[in-house]
């Protein structure tokens, strides 16, 4: 008996020595996946900081070797792109979302096109490129800035479609029939009333779209390609952010370096900016008083 | 002025559910008439054959006729057009909630297309009015949100929505259900005073109200309508046994 | 369309009647004969029916939804038709075969200059950094989500759910620049020796020689660039990292409270619980989150193309450079030498497509079949 009870004793200890040894590594765990952030952010402040003036945000590379410079055209290049890209993507994505919620819902074929969307987000964005460069510039036989807003007009499209489609589904359906009931034909209860209801949703949404492409560098190498001087021409190449991150931290120069971390700093900016604005709206409720 | 409604041989389905069978009624114009009966006996599928709201739902089917005054609503009207003519007012009141007060009542017009704007604020004005609604909110009626309101105001705002496209025929399902007792009592008072102008078809689970309000009530019973009779007649000396069992509480 | 009706009669009062016009008795604005018609009830009359413009608006929405499928069949048709022509050089031994260099007896993959175009180091360089990055970031991973949902307390939950949304939201190039010059010295200063040293120590040699894995020709033998597959492995595995997190930490939270409850009445520990309550019943979708991770590390581009070492080769180090299928086609295709050069890096995208699209496939059925009652939200 008093074996039992010692066994019995040791095998408690056991179990709880295990558990504290469980709970101890999770801790560890989660402590070494925010360092990584930390670290990422702390040397982006730190290396990238110092270099912005107001010459990165005014002036083009210079060349080769020399000092000084910014990446003004990079910027204003992204913007370009990016406004291309939300021509296409936002639209579309919006439509692909009104019908999975409003006039798909529950059938096979939403449920088939849902899966793609899903699937499609995850295909690699160089594969995107490399069928746009396939589509346009293989045809015109010249990159330009047109493609490059294509290939990621094209990536913009399933994610800005599942958010509309998952704001939509929480308007509540009496909102629906109170415009039913009062004869409003459906195509104008779906976008006077349920979009309009869902709109703040929707535009986190394509926000949040907005900022995964504004970040994509794979796309662009071999459609808009990347331009050392100013340059806003839709058929011709562009320079871009992420791009011109890319080609400066490949380089064996010091100088272009530092404007590397600069960029890198500017753009992770806009990013945490448009993550924390989602949040913001999500946290505040995204419809107002509708439920 | 309202219009009489006539159903003749009215058949309802939900998929292979057969929700309705075999409903004939004469609802006349300008009166209040209640629809009473157990939950689930079809009193709120039969309110919404009669605006075609029933077929929204896919597997929805529907046999038989519905006359409101001349027009058969099934076979010489489509659905937008039916629900422009019979008001619907709902049992949870369902402000549109990025609207103002005046851009909520006025919806029903401006969403077809109406853009005169002093006509509209004379319509906002004479709907909140019918609604007993005009003096609480005549101040706010752009600042306010809709959904700001409290909830026997929203539903009486509601009123005024269905009330400004100056339909035939108002249905209400189960209206007070959700409010309170004072904004019930108001929402009553306010049927009673609508239904010198207005044919109305109320769907209720509450007897007194029934006998407070309408003069002719029909009740309901698993999917068939089994008595329909002035109010007087059917709560104090109904004809069929169902009928004295469910005013008499044994059920339901 | 507008129309333009007198207000009605009356100063807006209560009741006001309506417009004295004779009851209008056309088409389906039929009414009682002896009920006049207001201007309202006119104008709403008037409107049609919409059924065409609704027929319109709803087929235009359809146009939009089925572009999705435009997108896919596209993406895979310019990839087809772009990679005939190596397809047609070599056929499926373009992921397998190799030449032999004749000055150096070594084997020979991939030279653009002559023309030769085997894909078997960009097979073996994916494969390795993806499994490297999955050893590291699964464990952890799956650390943090038990940690997320089980154990910590209510205040930090929000602060470090945010922080790891934070990390999915940098981009690929911003995650290659930190690596090239913080981890990269990180690794070949610090622990690449220790690796090293470790692997390489005399006693185990000899206990362990016969695996083939230590030593100077082992796993972490050769030259100690701090470049190569690990240094790709510890990048991606930090990508990964908040995939696997989240989507791990969501399946979790599916799994019902009473579950829990019923292995803490039968007087289990915490991590008891965990693991008999929550890990067993999620563990498909666990499984699928991992799955996904995987297809996310396979398709990684830039960060992977700035620290791999990029080189065609196949080295039984992790400490030696490689390639990717990505990377590789990040770093030639814009200046492809030929059009046999282009066609075999378009063929290498092709089989790079069909790939995430099976694994990714995989993994959404898996999640989707364990949380099918409560939808997840993934992205």
């Amino acid at each position: 008996m008093k074996a039992a009870i010692q066994q019995n004793r040791m095998r408690n200890a056991l179990r709880a020595a295990t558990d504290h040894l469980a709970t101890g590594l999770a801790i560890l765990a989660t402590l070494l996946v925010v360092a990584p952030l930390f670290a990422i952010f702390g040397y982006l402040i730190y290396k990238g900081a110092s270099s912005l003036n107001l010459a990165f945000f005014t002036q083009i590379p210079k060349p080769e070797g020399e000092v000084g410079g910014g990446m003004a055209n990079a910027i204003v290049g992204s913007g370009v792109l990016l406004a291309i890209a939300s021509c296409l993507g936002v639209p579309i994505g919006i439509g692909g979302g009104i019908y999975l919620a409003e006039f798909g819902r529950g059938t096979r074929l939403a449920n088939a096109i849902r899966f793609t969307a899903d699937v499609l987000n995850g295909v690699p964005s160089i594969v995107m490129g490399i069928a746009v460069y396939a589509l346009i510039v293989f045809r015109e036989k010249h990159f330009s800035a047109f493609s490059g807003g294509v290939a990621l007009g094209i990536m913009m499209i399933p994610t800005v479609t599942r958010t509309t489609e998952e704001m939509l589904l929480m308007v509540p359906n009496s909102i629906r029939e109170a415009a039913l009931g009062l004869g409003v034909p459906n195509w104008r209860s779906v976008l006077s009333i349920t979009l309009k209801t869902a709109s703040p949703g929707v535009i986190t949404g394509c926000m949040l779209a907005f900022a995964r492409v504004a970040g994509e560098t794979a796309p662009l190498l071999f459609t808009a390609l990347g331009n050392q001087f100013w340059s806003v021409s839709l058929n011709q190449p562009i320079a871009a952010l992420p791009l011109q991150i890319y080609i400066y931290a490949i380089s064996p120069y010091d100088d272009q370096h530092r404007l590397a971390w600069a960029g890198a700093l500017v753009l992770i900016a806009l990013i945490v900016i448009a993550v924390s604005l989602v949040r913001y709206v999500a946290s505040r409720g995204i419809l107002k008083g509708a439920s | 002025m309202g219009v009489g409604i006539e159903v003749t041989n009215l058949n309802a389905w939900y998929g292979a559910n057969h929700t309705l069978q075999d409903i004939n009624l004469p609802i006349p114009a300008n009166h209040a008439t209640a629809l009473i009966g157990p939950s689930g006996c079809g009193k709120s599928t039969f309110v919404r054959c009669l605006n075609r709201m029933h077929e929204t739902n896919p597997i929805a089917r529907v046999t038989g006729s519905v006359r409101i005054g001349d027009l058969d609503i099934y076979a010489d009207a489509s659905p937008v057009e039916v629900r422009r003519r019979v008001g619907m007012v709902f049992q949870r009141p369902n402000p549109f909630p990025t609207m103002s007060i005046y851009d909520n009542v006025a919806s029903g017009l401006k969403l077809n297309g109406y853009s005169n704007r002093k006509a509209l604020d004379e319509i906002v004005e004479r709907s909140l009015k019918h609604a007993a609604l005009w003096d609480e909110v005549k101040d706010d009626l752009k600042k306010k949100s809709g959904a700001s309101l409290s909830g026997g105001q929203q539903q009486r705002m509601c009123i005024a929505r269905a009330l400004a496209v100056d339909p035939e025929v108002l249905l209400m399902d189960e209206p007070a259900s959700a409010l309170d007792p004072v904004s019930t009592s108001k929402i009553e008072d306010l049927i009673f005073q609508l239904k010198s102008q207005y044919t109305i078809v109320i769907v209720t689970h509450n007897m007194q109200q029934a006998a407070r309000v309408a003069e002719k009530t029909g009740f309901f019973l698993n999917g068939r309508m089994v008595e329909f009779d002035s109010t007087h007649k059917i709560f104090t000396n109904p004809t069929d046994k169902r009928t004295e069992d469910y005013i008499t509480g044994r059920f339901g | 369309m507008e129309t333009s009706l007198e207000p009605p009669s009356g100063p807006g009062s209560g009741i006001s009647s309506p417009a004295s016009s004779p009851a209008t008795g056309s088409g389906i604005a039929a009414v009682a004969s002896n009920s006049p018609v207001s201007d309202v009830r006119r104008f709403l009359l008037a409107r049609g029916n919409s059924a065409l413009a609704d027929r319109i608006f709803s087929l235009l929405m359809l146009a939009c939804a089925a572009s999705i499928f435009c997108i896919v069949a596209f993406i895979a048709s310019e990839l087809i038709s772009q990679s005939q022509m190596s397809w047609h050089a070599s056929g499926l031994a373009f992921f397998y075969k190799f030449n032999v260099d004749p000055q150096t007896g070594l084997p020979l993959f991939w030279d653009p200059v002559n023309g030769v175009f085997y894909a078997l180091p960009f097979l073996y360089g994916t494969l390795v950094s993806s499994l490297v990055a999955l050893v590291i970031a699964v464990p952890l991973a799956v650390g943090v989500a038990i940690f997320l949902t089980e154990m910590c307390p209510r205040f930090l939950r929000g602060p470090l759910a945010f922080l790891t949304e934070l990390l999915a939201a940098i981009p690929s190039v911003v995650y290659g620049l930190w690596a090239i010059f913080i981890l990269v010295p990180l690794l070949r200063e610090h622990i690449n020796p220790i690796l090293i040293d470790t692997f390489g120590a005399p006693l185990v040699v000899r206990l362990f020689g016969w695996t083939g894995l230590v030593g100077d020709n082992g796993l972490f033998g050769g030259v100690n660039l701090g470049l190569g597959l690990l240094t790709a492995g510890v990048i991606l595995a930090i990508m990964i990292l908040p995939i696997i997190a989240s989507l791990t930490r969501e399946v979790m939270s599916t799994v019902p409270h009473s579950q829990r409850e019923a292995a803490l009445a039968l007087g289990a520990t915490r991590w008891e619980m965990i693991r008999i309550a929550v890990l067993r019943n999620a563990r498909i979708g666990i499984v699928g989150s991992i799955i996904l991770g995987l297809g996310r590390a396979l398709g990684e581009t830039m960060a992977v193309a700035m620290v791999i070492g990029n080189t065609a080769e196949i080295h039984r180090s992790l400490l030696s450079t490689g390639h990717s299928m990505a990377s590789v086609i990040a770093n030639e295709f814009a200046e492809a030498t030929s059009d046999l050069h282009r066609s075999a890096l378009v063929e290498i995208g092709l089989a790079l497509f069909v790939v995430t699209i099976l694994v990714n496939g995989l993994a959404r059925l898996l999640v989707w079949a364990v949380t099918r009652s409560n939808p997840v939200r993934v992205n």
